[in-house]
């Protein structure tokens, strides 16, 4: 019976803090109840973790989980592994998996963000659907890299929901100097090949190779706070914002100049050397930006003064 | 250089403690490895951020356009840069820019030598712009606040090795520069007392 022995190995790790259980102790026990005793299985296992919980002289809400006192998280909160909680997800993308002992891998989302999910094929649960909101009791956390994931295992519970669910993002806020504007910025041209979007050099496209180019406005630029460099992209609608430039005005410029280099000049004065808050999300190395501010608040510099008087 | 994931953060320091900073050094022995100055407070610099008032420019060459630019801080300090064919940009900045006006500039430290066995400590700059007075003020609180962070990093942690090193390069008591803060803060405030009640 490996169904039973799964249980028996998610009991013994809820315990794992408190009492040191013999796997093979726990089968047994859960065999007498289901097989002897006709119990089922739920019953069974609530039955032999009451035992344990009375011989580490625990309640049931201090177990770490499976004993239904889950904490039901959002997937954001999750920072720590192998911690057994609940969730409320909406399945935001599935992705092909790379090993047969995967039955589904995905992304899961909530309000608070995304988080990887795995579904191991062994355990025999219900197909998860794209798009679908679904209540995931007792799924298992995990860690990898400083990356947490959530696994669903065979004592997971899956109920779908009958509504839909806003996905939060996992934005970032920077705050820093506008130290650099990089190069590739202002008037810009990319490939026109669809679904390529390379920026071309010299009229070249990477992959294309020579090609007439679409016209777009671009700022790479890097922001500084004395501790941290972030280096943030600018999209044509950000960049208009951000310098009042449109891209028509570029065009216009790099025109009359025969030029396309005075539209990153033009565009780094009044902007190099302030201060910005930025949020977006990130890609690579990089804070694509969504939301801007340029920080012209008076501050205030009498914290700092009490701080430095006081040392 | 720019662009690289492994890109220098620009320092926060006001213009007394940069001039200290007169000791330099690499980190690994290639040729291309960047230098550093040491900062008196126990922090190494490839590169800082300055706003302050740019009080004069001048063209010191001799055959070629040589330009110097003094930036002034709160405590009456001046930053030294320099810009020459290298530095078209920063170049030509100062000289079209009119002094007195408030720049931001992004520079790398420089130390040289002079005949009297003095070392002097001055900015290259990468660019220099024109900003406005509330950068300038945002630029002397967060200095500020950088600053009374390495003052209290030498102090407190005895894993800092550049502290270690400052306490051995150098002879100079880093309430100097708890000091240096708490003027630019207080001329700070001043400055701000006096533009609201000129307004009333």
């Amino acid at each position: 019976m490996t169904d039973l022995r799964t249980h028996a190995e998610e009991i013994q790790e809820q315990f794992s803090d408190q009492l040191d259980i013999d796997v093979d102790d726990v089968v047994e026990r859960l065999e007498t109840l289901v097989e002897d005793y006709q119990v089922p299985l739920n019953e069974a296992r609530r039955s032999v973790v009451s035992n344990y919980l009375d011989e580490a002289g625990m309640e049931r809400d201090q177990l770490g989980g499976g004993g239904g006192g889950n904490e039901h998280v959002q997937v954001a909160e999750v920072d720590e592994p192998e911690q057994w909680i609940d969730v409320t997800a909406k399945v935001t993308e599935l992705w092909e998996p790379r090993s047969d002992s995967v039955g589904q891998v995905g992304l899961l989302g909530d309000e608070s963000g995304t988080i990887k999910f795995t579904k191991w094929a062994k355990s025999d649960l219900a197909e998860l659907e794209e798009g679908k909101v679904y209540d995931l009791g007792n799924v298992v956390t995990d860690e990898y890299e400083g990356r947490y994931s959530v696994k669903l295992n065979s004592t997971t519970t899956i109920e779908e929901r009958d509504e839909d669910l806003e996905v939060g993002n996992d934005d970032v806020t920077v705050e820093g100097a506008l130290v650099d504007i990089q190069s590739g910025s202002g008037l810009i041209k990319r490939c026109p090949e669809e679904d390529c979007t390379r920026v071309l050099q010299n009229g070249r496209c990477s992959e294309h190779g020579e090609g007439e180019g679409e016209f777009d406005l671009r700022i790479k630029g890097v922001l500084d706070d004395g501790d941290e460099v972030t280096e943030v992209i600018f999209d044509q609608d950000a960049t208009e914002e951000l310098t009042g430039i449109t891209l028509d005005e570029a065009k216009e410029m790099a025109m009359d100049a025969l030029d396309t280099e005075v539209v990153a000049d033009e565009m780094s004065e009044g902007i190099l050397g302030y201060y910005y808050r930025v949020t977006g999300p990130t890609f690579g190395r990089y804070v694509l930006v969504n939301d801007q501010e340029r920080l012209t608040d008076a501050v205030d510099g009498e914290a700092a003064l009490i701080r430095a008087r006081s040392i | 250089m720019s662009g690289a994931p492994t890109r220098e953060v620009a320092r926060r320091v006001f213009a007394d403690e940069f001039n200290d900073a007169s000791y330099t050094f690499k980190e690994s022995d290639d040729e291309r490895a960047p230098v550093y100055v040491l900062l008196p407070t126990g922090e190494r610099a490839n590169r800082i951020f300055v706003v302050g008032t740019l009080t004069e420019t001048e063209d010191v060459g001799e055959d070629s356009e040589y330009w110097q630019g003094r930036v002034v801080d709160p405590n009456g300090d001046t930053f030294f840069m320099y810009a020459g064919q290298y530095q078209p940009d920063a170049a030509s900045m100062l000289r079209e820019l009119e002094p007195p006006a408030y720049v931001s500039v992004v520079g790398k430290p420089r130390t040289y030598e002079t005949d009297e066995g003095e070392v002097n400590v001055s900015l290259r700059p990468e660019s220099i712009s024109k900003v406005d007075e509330a950068t300038r003020d945002r630029w002397v609180v967060e200095t500020a606040e950088r600053t009374t962070e390495r003052i209290q990093r030498y102090e407190d942690d005895e894993t800092n090795e550049y502290a270690e090193m400052a306490r051995e390069e150098y002879d100079l008591p880093v309430e100097n520069y708890r000091r240096t803060v708490v003027g630019a803060l207080e001329s700070l405030e001043e400055e701000q007392r006096d533009e609201s009640e000129a307004t009333v």
